[in-house]
């Protein structure tokens, strides 16, 4: 509400925003009250009769009224850094900050160029692969299998992100290419791997990859899981870009071939930056889908960051302690999603004004 | 050669023929060393295997089903699992995002604001995340002897939701489904189709009236006739002992994925319902509103048919998005399909045709899925200047 407007058009406003007819009247209290209850409830539970410090943990427990916020003041570590070498986990988290640095640099249009946005992820994804590896610069080297709870995660979206976005734009342009069988070939495939679950998938690279592979090509377990999460998501991503060239006036490619533009010019320079354009709104919807379903690995039998939150209850300490740690673990996916919904949304809202 | 080269349908023909054949290359390079492998560890390939005996068992299944069955069985146990969680789960969703888009475009200010925060909640965590913090919740819940009770005919425990039932043979229920199937077929054809266009109204609404009645007749006979003897027709659940007996159980596992995929669906759904009813005109209902039909009708009769029907595409996408979210079954020990082929893959080493089959069963139902929706689609979206806000 415009608190600039004289006080009698505020209460106008709030009438008829609330109580326009007698059922809206009823609706506004009738969710009102259920609202109040419910954030009542939370708050009692939540913050009234919590226990926050590990020290106090007798008082939490079967029985206990509130939430007993002390499985996090004692796991958080395990939450975040999983299996990571305890003196080591400043590491993690100092990764971790530089891929949300690097995220939150790509959003300023200074970088919306290709070359800037991948010198600046490159750049941003060897610091962090270097920083949790080790092995050089005096770091100690920690393995693969060590790493766990969020540097995990965002390793996997990270991966899957950099590997896809690539195959997604030779996948589109594959897609519409003037070559009939490359084009319907392609389009197959794409089809075919869009209507598998992403599970499926995973599952398939995981276990029945060495199976098919010749030996050399086998590789690890984890870098077969990302591959196959990456084709899953260059095959989604593909579609969103083709949708976006598609929506491009048919002038835009012919007028580039009447000034004699090659292939290459055309796609790069007046193609793809306007589909893009274009795309972008279905294009972070998908980024925030692809951070979403990294939780899938568990299944697989990574130790993620719900596979940590798992870890994290799931001993006879604090084995009553599930909401809260599904709470706490959910708070984490929330911030991250939310947020590249929310830039989202303006990006959406910034474009349909320049369109005006 | 170079002149060969600069002929733009020999590189048309040959840059075809070099990426079929890479493809062509990675499949039979796949297919040799997988026989290599096979052959090192004196695996036997081939589907032979579905005829054996499974030897286990399974925790949930529509129809017969014990550890003597074959694998064939198994699989088929499987796939019904996950179309009986996927049709009531997206039935469920649609339901929910219904009432959200509703809710989110009602004008309503209170309305609106709860139905944002359920969207911004549900739909920005993973369904992982929300399967297993609903798995947890549920096998939290109070033994048998304090559950929780809904009017004295449903109780929620630990083990489990209890629902009434009725003492009836599967196969008069699954009669009586077919039935209920036909009949909105038939409706669906009689409401949509061209030949009935210049039916009188009244006589279109008896016709409808007479299908339904028709319908209920029949379903009651149909359930009647294949009552179990000897039982009172509803069963309803009541504690003997440490545990329930009678009614329809409902499993935690399976409770869990039905509440996760319909309120993780709902909050998508909501969404593309809101679309709808946002690319549907202000003139429309203003124009309804005009010919002196009330708010109530004018919702139900014009904004409602035309947001589903401007945002059916997306919708149909969504269905099968979400049906393949019904793997995650295996996160909390739900038998889906996949579920079924990854125990199989344990149990007898079949990989590859294991895997072949869940994909194309995947490939099918999806497949059929998108094509039927698309046929309603194409029966009855809006054609020509009806788009017209």
């Amino acid at each position: 509400m415009d608190a600039t407007l004289p006080r009698q058009t505020r209460l106008r406003a709030l009438r008829t925003d609330y109580f326009s007819t007698r059922l809206d009247t009823l609706v506004t209290l009738g969710f009102g009250l259920l609202a109040a209850w419910v954030l009542w409830s939370l708050f009692d539970w939540g913050v009234l009769h919590a226990v926050w410090s590990a020290e106090n943990r007798e008082a939490c427990g079967h029985g206990a009224e509130g939430a007993c916020w002390a499985v996090i003041d004692a796991r958080w570590r395990l939450i975040f850094f999983g299996l990571y070498p305890f003196e080591e986990q400043w590491r993690s988290a100092l990764a971790c900050a530089v891929i949300v640095l690097t995220g939150g640099a790509s959003c300023a249009p200074w970088f919306w160029t290709a070359r800037r946005l991948a010198a600046l992820w490159v750049a941003g994804f060897v610091t962090f692969y270097v920083l949790m590896r080790g092995g050089i610069f005096g770091l100690t080297e920690v393995s693969e299998q060590n790493w766990g709870g969020l540097s995990l995660t965002i390793f996997i979206f990270a991966s899957v992100t950099l590997l896809g976005m690539p195959l997604a734009i030779v996948f589109a342009l594959l897609r519409r290419s003037q070559l009939p069988w490359i084009a319907r070939t392609m389009g197959v495939i794409i089809d075919a791997i869009r209507s598998l679950p992403l599970l499926s998938i995973m599952f398939t690279f995981a276990i029945v990859l060495p199976f098919v592979l010749p030996g050399w090509m086998i590789g690890d377990k984890l870098h077969r899981v990302i591959a196959g999460y990456a084709l899953f998501f260059a095959c989604y991503q593909a579609e969103i870009i083709r949708g976006g060239i598609q929506s491009l006036p048919g002038g835009q490619e012919e007028a580039a071939q009447a000034l004699g533009l090659g292939y290459w010019h055309r796609i790069g320079h007046i193609i793809l930056p306007q589909a893009f354009r274009n795309a972008l709104p279905a294009t972070i919807n998908q980024l925030v889908i692809t951070f979403k379903e990294t939780s899938l690995v568990v299944i697989i039998g990574f130790f993620e960051i719900l596979a940590s939150g798992n870890a994290a209850y799931g001993n006879s300490e604090w084995n009553f302690a599930h909401v809260e740690v599904y709470a706490f673990v959910g708070l984490i996916y929330f911030v991250f999603v939310f947020a590249l919904s929310r830039y989202g949304a303006y990006l959406e809202r910034r474009m349909a004004v320049a369109e005006r | 050669m170079i002149s060969l080269l600069r002929q733009k349908s020999f590189r048309d023909t040959a840059s075809q023929v070099g990426f079929i054949g890479v493809l062509i290359l990675l499949v039979v390079t796949f297919a040799l060393t997988a026989k290599t492998n096979l052959d090192a560890q004196g695996m036997t390939s081939g589907f032979g295997f579905l005829e054996r005996a499974t030897g286990w068992g399974v925790s949930f299944s529509l129809i017969p089903f014990d550890t003597n069955d074959t694998y064939a069985r198994v699989i088929l146990v499987g796939l019904l699992n996950s179309l009986f969680l996927g049709a009531i789960s997206l039935t469920l969703a649609t339901v929910i995002g219904i009432g959200i888009g509703i809710m989110r475009v009602s004008g309503n200010k209170m309305a609106e604001l709860i139905g944002t925060v359920y969207v911004e909640i549900f739909r920005n965590l993973p369904l992982l995340l929300q399967a297993f913090f609903w798995y947890a919740v549920l096998t939290t819940l109070p033994r048998p002897r304090d559950a929780l009770e809904f009017g004295g005919v449903a109780f929620l425990n630990g083990r489990g939701a209890y629902l009434p039932g009725l003492n009836v043979t599967g196969f008069s229920v699954f009669l009586a489904a077919i039935a209920l199937a036909v009949t909105v077929g038939l409706w669906l054809w009689l409401r949509s189709a061209r030949r009935f266009a210049r039916m009188a109204p009244h006589i279109k609404k008896a016709w409808s009236r007479g299908l339904w009645l028709g319908w209920a007749a029949l379903a009651v006979a149909l359930l009647w006739a294949g009552r179990i003897p000897e039982t009172p027709l509803l069963s309803i659940p009541t504690l003997k002992g440490l545990n329930f007996r009678g009614g329809i159980r409902v499993s935690p596992e399976l409770l869990t994925c039905i509440i996760a995929i319909s309120v993780y669906g709902g909050a998508y759904i909501g969404e593309i319902v809101r679309a709808g009813f946002n690319a549907v005109g202000k003139g429309q209902s203003e124009a309804g509103h005009a010919l002196g039909l009330s708010t109530w009708q004018t919702f139900t009769r014009i904004r409602l048919p035309l947001a589903i029907r401007a945002v059916m595409p997306m919708l149909i996408n969504q269905y099968v998005w979400l049906f393949k979210s019904t793997t995650i079954g295996i996160a909390v020990g739900f038998v889906d399909f996949f579920m079924v082929i990854s125990t199989s893959i344990n149990q007898s080493g079949q990989t590859l045709e294991l895997i072949a089959i869940l994909m194309g069963g995947f490939l099918v139902i999806n497949y059929s899925m998108a094509w039927v929706l698309n046929r309603v689609n194409d029966a009855i979206k809006l054609k020509g200047t009806q788009l017209r806000t």
